[in-house]
């Protein structure tokens, strides 16, 4: 029996008090507290911006979701299951395009599907619907020495795309684009979640993109860092530069900024 | 990133998903002329080697040993001909092969694992050093004496000479690799040994190539040193035997450019895997 209006779609995120801690391997240096007592829970199919000052733990937060790190304290779980190790169901993209140098795009973008062992035909098929996706047809038989940093973000996004996940963690994807490219990067990016319905975390140090993509923006303290606020976008979808209203942008980002500010006072 | 200011023109009002131009394809490779182009430096090189060879050998050839270029020439055909260094290079070749080969193997494993483990580097590499600095000229006697006069002492020997740079290089490229690359594989639940295959052993590549490189030269010292340190054929014997009893000295040198050439070929033939193997990149 299917309950169709109140089935939880897949996807949900929750972090339930995560401390991380740095230890250094000299005895001399101190720890670091990167995030002490965080919080925070993602909807299945939001998106959601994470926003705050440098070093204020935003990566270690992602890196914790990804399972590449094991919180000191505290669990996140995905869909009820704590994550303690990589999953399939999540994918990453670095802030670098990290593609292997001597692999083409299309053995970029197929990498993970090798990896989880899938035949060769199945794999192929499904690198077509990936470079499709992220319109990387024609340069599929490029290696990345050969492309623009866009296209090796795109890449990028493409190969964290390969496994269909149900999350999708951004750790500032865009930043090393210039300013027009990471705007029609952020809307390309709101289309392909409409498309897959993928929760998506984003890490930015930007307020117009946290307010351009975010259902939510999540505002944390320096480190130790914690959630400070957060701030709701509420504009309609599919969203477009123009279509914002400025009004509200100015209030969201005028709200965000002030909870920076805050943040920085309370440390 | 410097990427994008290369790309072509990347309009500002996008379509809906702009394709970007592509770049140039990448050229295959230099043509026919231009390689015939490149060959003829190499030959005016080479007539000028053997001129001031020519000229050595009649200013000199009072007070030294040095026959005339078109003497050792001749002497090179003639005994590559008449068959009496043929079988003294097969020796030679099968040895360096199998020691180059046993060599390098033991190389690269060993330097993947002290790479990967600090315990192991800190507890082996002590040894190897020591093993690096003892000159194999003074070992080889012994490891002759412990492995026989056959083909083993001689592979042992040159084994030893090829397996330090290898080692060193693998560990150096595999310590090396970016950990970004890393990071990203383990968040795709590669296995250990899906690592060491799609990341760390192809990164590492470049520099493993370079220590096979210098392990492939080495292989023919090492091969010469174990003759000559208790043989009865090789190019290592024939060099002795030229020089000590035969007092053929056109021979000598015929040897020595036999031994020249073999140690280009090897050379040359892991440049040629290099090639294939790093590729484009």
């Amino acid at each position: 029996m299917t309950t169709p209006h109140r089935v939880a779609r897949p996807g949900r995120l929750v972090a339930d008090d995560i401390r991380v801690v740095f230890r250094p391997p000299s005895r001399g240096a101190s720890p670091t507290v990167a995030l002490d007592g965080l919080t925070l829970d993602v909807a299945g199919g939001e998106i959601v911006a994470l926003i705050g000052p440098n070093g204020c733990g935003k990566s270690t937060l992602l890196r914790v979701a990804a399972g590449l790190l094991v919180p000191e304290r505290g669990t996140i779980a995905l869909d009820g299951r704590p994550i303690r190790e990589p999953d399939d169901r999540i994918g990453f993209v670095f802030q670098e395009p990290r593609l292997l140098p001597w692999r083409t795009v299309a053995g970029n973008i197929s990498y993970p599907l090798e990896l989880a062992g899938w035949p060769a035909a199945r794999r192929a098929e499904r690198l077509g619907e990936l470079l499709h996706i992220v319109g990387l047809e024609a340069a599929a038989g490029l290696r990345p020495v050969q492309m623009s940093g866009g296209m090796r973000q795109r890449a990028a996004i493409a190969r964290s795309l390969a496994l269909s996940p149900a999350v999708l963690l951004l750790d500032e994807p865009f930043s090393s684009l210039d300013a027009l490219t990471r705007e029609r990067f952020n809307l390309e990016l709101l289309r392909l979640q409409q498309r897959t319905g993928t929760t998506v975390v984003i890490v930015t140090h930007s307020i117009p993109e946290a307010i351009l993509v975010a259902d939510r923006v999540i505002v944390l303290t320096p480190r130790p860092g914690r959630v400070a606020a957060e701030v709701r976008i509420d504009a309609p979808r599919p969203r477009s530069v123009e279509l914002l209203d400025e009004a509200m942008v100015s209030r969201a980002a005028a709200d965000i900024r002030s909870h920076l500010e805050t943040g920085e006072q309370v440390a | 990133m410097t990427g994008d200011v290369a790309r072509p023109a990347d309009p500002a009002v996008a379509p809906v998903r702009p394709l970007h131009p592509l770049p140039a394809p990448v050229d295959p490779g230099p043509s026919l002329s231009r390689s015939a182009l490149d060959l003829w430096p190499v030959a005016v090189a080479f007539v000028v080697f053997v001129a001031v060879w020519k000229v050595a050998a009649v200013v000199a050839g009072l007070g030294f040993i040095l026959p005339a270029p078109e003497v050792v020439g001749a002497r090179f055909v003639g005994a590559w001909a008449d068959g009496t260094l043929e079988p003294h290079a097969w020796t030679t070749l099968v040895e360096v092969v199998l020691g180059f080969v046993a060599g390098a193997t033991a190389g690269l494993v060993v330097g993947y694992v002290i790479a990967r483990s600090r315990i192991v580097e800190r507890l082996v590499s002590p040894y190897l050093v020591a093993a690096q600095a003892v000159p194999i000229l003074a070992l080889a006697p012994l490891l002759a004496l412990w492995f026989g006069p056959g083909l083993l002492a001689k592979v042992v020997i040159c084994g030893l000479i090829v397996f330090f740079p290898v080692a060193i290089a693998t560990m150096v490229g595999i310590r090396s690799v970016d950990r970004g690359l890393l990071e990203l594989a383990a968040s795709l639940r590669a296995t250990r040994r899906q690592i060491a295959t799609t990341i760390e052993i192809p990164a590492a590549l470049p520099s493993i190539m370079g220590g096979l490189r210098v392990g492939a030269t080495l292989a023919v010292v090492g091969a010469i040193v174990g003759e000559w340190a208790g043989a009865d054929k090789g190019l290592g014997v024939l060099v002795n035997l030229a020089r000590g009893s035969l007092f053929d000295y056109p021979l000598l040198f015929a040897t020595l450019i036999t031994i020249a050439l073999l140690g280009i070929a090897c050379y040359v033939l892991v440049v040629l895997a290099e090639r294939r193997l790093v590729g484009l990149r």
